[in-house]
């Protein structure tokens, strides 16, 4: 038995970042020349994950979720080699990429911070951590800092209702955040970033 | 002295204060070692006992005992007065607590998540046994018919109906498929549920799979709840492990598989055809019904979708019988519900309690009534496609077709409680801009519909709101509930008209006196300098975006209104408290 402590996993269970899927992505000439040093090592594991699902039904969105796992987005030069191996148009791809907020056309920034804008949080502050945030960082909801730190969003509710407001950094949920921890938070992450 | 083991759940459930949990745990490890026992009884520190404000809360199990305000010296009295003698400590006893009955949530918190020997020592399968064992499909669902289960995603359809629709249907190959796509902002009960007592979720389904007469089901699960993932693909192996899945269960005729598919984060999913689109593989837009999915679901096959905790429910009513599962509820809603209560109220987390118990005795004696000493206004269900229910309206039992009256709706069972401080222009933004962002633009009722109301909302709360947007929001609402085509967007109206409903009062403030009165619409807010608190320390002026703060050091100074863009930095800057918000 692991009594009752053990079920509250909400301190620990990882959350992940929804993304504006329409934004800019692919025809962003930094991010495609990133991803051809990544394409060299990706053939094999692309090979594994379409192997994996191949013969299932309905894999497509299963295989991109092993992707977005593997590179922590989806890479154009990726989608294009799942779209030859899977033997599905690129089309269908990016037409099941774009719907979903969880698929990322864009690589993530080195802490990716989510104010979780459910209800609850919504009501108890959370446009104000998401403005003290926005201000702190220089960037709007959905972009990332210059030097590639930090990465700012508004997500859909992460399921920690009773710990509001929450802000979820790298999937870490800091619970009952008032506006002056926000300061508190970054520096930690600086700090992380620095030793 | 009995030997049975027992458990000792401990809790400080002071609201201020310094938590004592872990060092009460201290006390009773060492009392226990003192007295010999500690190899079969343990302390455990609990999240969460469902007891607030009594000081440090002991609850043991099996006995069921709950002892309030528990200080160190009453430790050794418990443990050598219930302990081993099994005898009550009358002075420490809590009695009449809150009526909460755990039947989905029976094991959560209970047992280890990740044992299956654990569910099956709490009686787990042993429904599934009496199902396969015993009955026919036709049994089993007329046993749930019995028990009265309606759906507990939101719409409240009959369990036993949308099963016999899919019995009847013939087809090679049917499907059953858990919905736990809980998209609902303020609503975590699956998750838990998921989380906390897997099998009984897998228990569910395949007895669903018997009944309808599939072999084959689906998780449709949240990616955005990785440990309900991991812990549901641990407990799939397990019972594949255990004979309860796969080929010949229990050594009948009967086989079932389980699979599990990701939600990739779109709300729209939770509609059932979306929800079949997504596990296809495809963009998750619904489709026009009929044909239903219990006709032509997943690949066109008859296919059922229930709710986790719908599912959850089923092992308990085949364990125990539907006639004591009916006997919980009212007349026309049984069982018990899970309740996410959040927002601004003192004691929030998850209650189940028994259908028919009202709204009050929910808010103020489980959730203990509004923080900060404030009013409770009123209480938002159903998510972004329910209503708002005022305070006025409490003493109304909590049932589906109770709160549809009020013009709210069950939904999956969140519930936010609002205070004073929360403006109803406001939340339905809120709402409404979710269902914005959501729609999957299929249909040009929600699409279209949706934006332009959340464009009148806007204006209204900026001000520049008129009587005639009041009535297009009606006119656009009830195109929306008319034409859309599936659910987000036929309930997306819903909190506007249940607060035009409640509260024409602040519409009519918003456009009529251009006043919020909860001060959150930020365009129609004041500030204004007090002079007879201001210091003359000029850093409202220094800070002052737009140079709207004027004066001098002799005259002091004063917010000129016309050039103010009222970001409100004057009133957090100043140390005196001397810029007001009005």
């Amino acid at each position: 038995m692991t009594g009752m402590a053990s079920n509250n996993s909400k301190h620990d269970s990882t959350v992940f970042m929804r993304t504006q899927a329409f934004g800019s992505g692919f025809n962003d000439k930094r991010i495609s020349k990133e991803h051809m040093k990544l394409t060299t090592i990706d053939g094999q594991q692309i090979k594994q994950a379409v192997g994996k699902w191949k013969d299932k039904p309905g894999n497509l969105i299963m295989m991109l979720h092993e992707v977005q796992g593997c590179y922590g987005y989806v890479p154009r030069e990726v989608a294009l080699k799942l779209s030859h191996e899977a033997d599905v148009p690129l089309a269908r791809i990016y037409e099941v990429i774009t719907f979903y907020n969880y698929f990322k056309l864009q690589p993530p920034g080195k802490f990716n911070i989510a104010v979780c804008m459910g209800t609850a949080c919504y009501l108890k502050g959370a446009p104000e951590l998401m403005q003290e945030l926005k201000n702190r960082l220089s960037i709007d909801e959905g972009q990332t800092t210059g030097d590639g730190m930090f990465h700012l969003d508004g997500v859909r509710c992460l399921g920690c209702c009773g710990l509001a407001p929450v802000v979820a950094v790298n999937g870490r949920v800091h619970a009952k955040v008032k506006k002056g921890d926000i300061i508190d938070i970054l520096s930690k992450c600086k700090k992380e970033a620095n030793s | 002295m009995s030997t049975t083991p027992t458990i000792i759940l401990i809790k400080d459930t002071r609201l201020a204060g310094v938590d004592t949990t872990r060092d009460v745990q201290n006390v009773f490890e060492k009392c226990l070692k003192e007295a010999g026992i500690e190899s079969h009884v343990q302390a455990v520190r609990a999240a969460d006992m469902g007891v607030y404000e009594r000081g440090v809360v002991v609850k043991l199990l099996p006995q069921n005992v709950f002892y309030g305000n528990v200080k160190d010296e009453d430790v050794s009295l418990i443990v050598n007065k219930t302990l081993k003698k099994g005898e009550l400590v009358e002075h420490l006893a809590l009695r009449n607590l809150p009526s909460q009955v755990r039947v989905v949530l029976r094991n959560c918190g209970v047992i280890n998540p990740e044992s299956m020997e654990e569910y099956i020592q709490e009686k787990g399968y042993e429904g599934l046994r009496k199902c396969l064992l015993h009955l026919t499909p036709a049994q089993v669902i007329d046993e749930m018919k019995k028990s009265g289960l309606r759906g507990r995603g939101g719409a409240g359809f009959p369990t036993w109906m949308k099963w016999n629709l899919a019995r009847s249907s013939v087809a090679e190959q049917k499907y059953v498929i858990c919905n736990g796509d809980e998209g609902d902002p303020g609503a975590y009960m699956d998750r838990s549920v998921l989380e906390g007592d897997p099998h009984s979720v897998i228990e569910g389904m395949i007895i669903a799979g018997y009944a309808i007469g599939a072999s084959k089901g689906f998780f449709y699960i949240r990616a955005e709840y990785p440990l309900a993932v991991e812990r549901i693909h641990l407990a799939i192996k397990q019972a594949y492990e255990g004979g309860f899945l796969g080929q010949n269960i229990l050594g009948t005729k009967f086989s079932f598989d389980l699979d599990v598919r990701l939600g990739a984060g779109a709300f729209v999913c939770g509609e059932e055809t979306a929800l079949m689109a997504s596990i296809e593989g495809k963009r998750g837009t619904p489709r026009p019904r009929p044909p239903f999915p219990t006709q032509a679901g997943l690949w066109e096959k008859p296919t059922i979708i229930n709710n986790v905790e719908t599912l959850a429910n089923v092992p308990v009513i085949f364990q125990r019988g539907g006639d004591w599962f009916s006997a919980i509820g009212t007349e026309k809603s049984k069982g018990t519900k899970v309740f996410a209560i959040t927002g601004k109220v003192k004691n929030s987390g998850l209650v189940e309690i028994p259908m028919g118990i009202t709204m009050r005795e929910i808010v103020y004696g489980i959730g203990g009534g509004a923080a900060d000493g404030k009013k409770v206004l009123a209480v938002q269900t159903g998510g972004p496609s329910g209503g708002v229910i005022p305070e006025s309206h409490f003493d109304t039992p909590v049932s589906y077709e109770h709160l549809q009256e009020l013009g709210s709706i069950m939904g999956s069972g969140g519930m936010i409680v609002m205070d004073e401080d929360d403006c109803m222009i406001d939340i339905v933004k809120f709402y409404l801009g979710f269902c914005v962002e959501e729609s999957c633009g299929k249909c040009a009722p929600c699409r279209i519909g949706g934006y332009q109301m959340l464009k009148l909302l806007e204006k209204i709360s900026e001000g520049n709101g008129t009587d005639q947007d009041v009535a297009s929001i009606k006119r656009i609402a009830k195109a929306m509930q008319k034409a859309s085509l599936c659910a987000l967007g036929q309930t997306a109206p819903n909190p506007v008209l249940s607060t035009l409903r409640y509260f024409e009062d602040e519409y009519k403030q918003h456009i009529g006196d251009k006043k919020c009165r909860a001060g959150k619409c930020g365009k129609l807010l004041q500030y204004r300098i007090m002079p007879d608190k201001c210091k003359k320390c000029r850093l409202c002026q220094l800070k002052c975006p737009s140079n709207a703060v004027v004066g001098d050091k002799e005259k002091g100074y004063e917010v000129v209104q016309a050039k103010c863009v009222k970001c409100g930095v004057c009133y957090e800057v100043c140390k005196f408290e001397a810029v007001e918000r009005i």
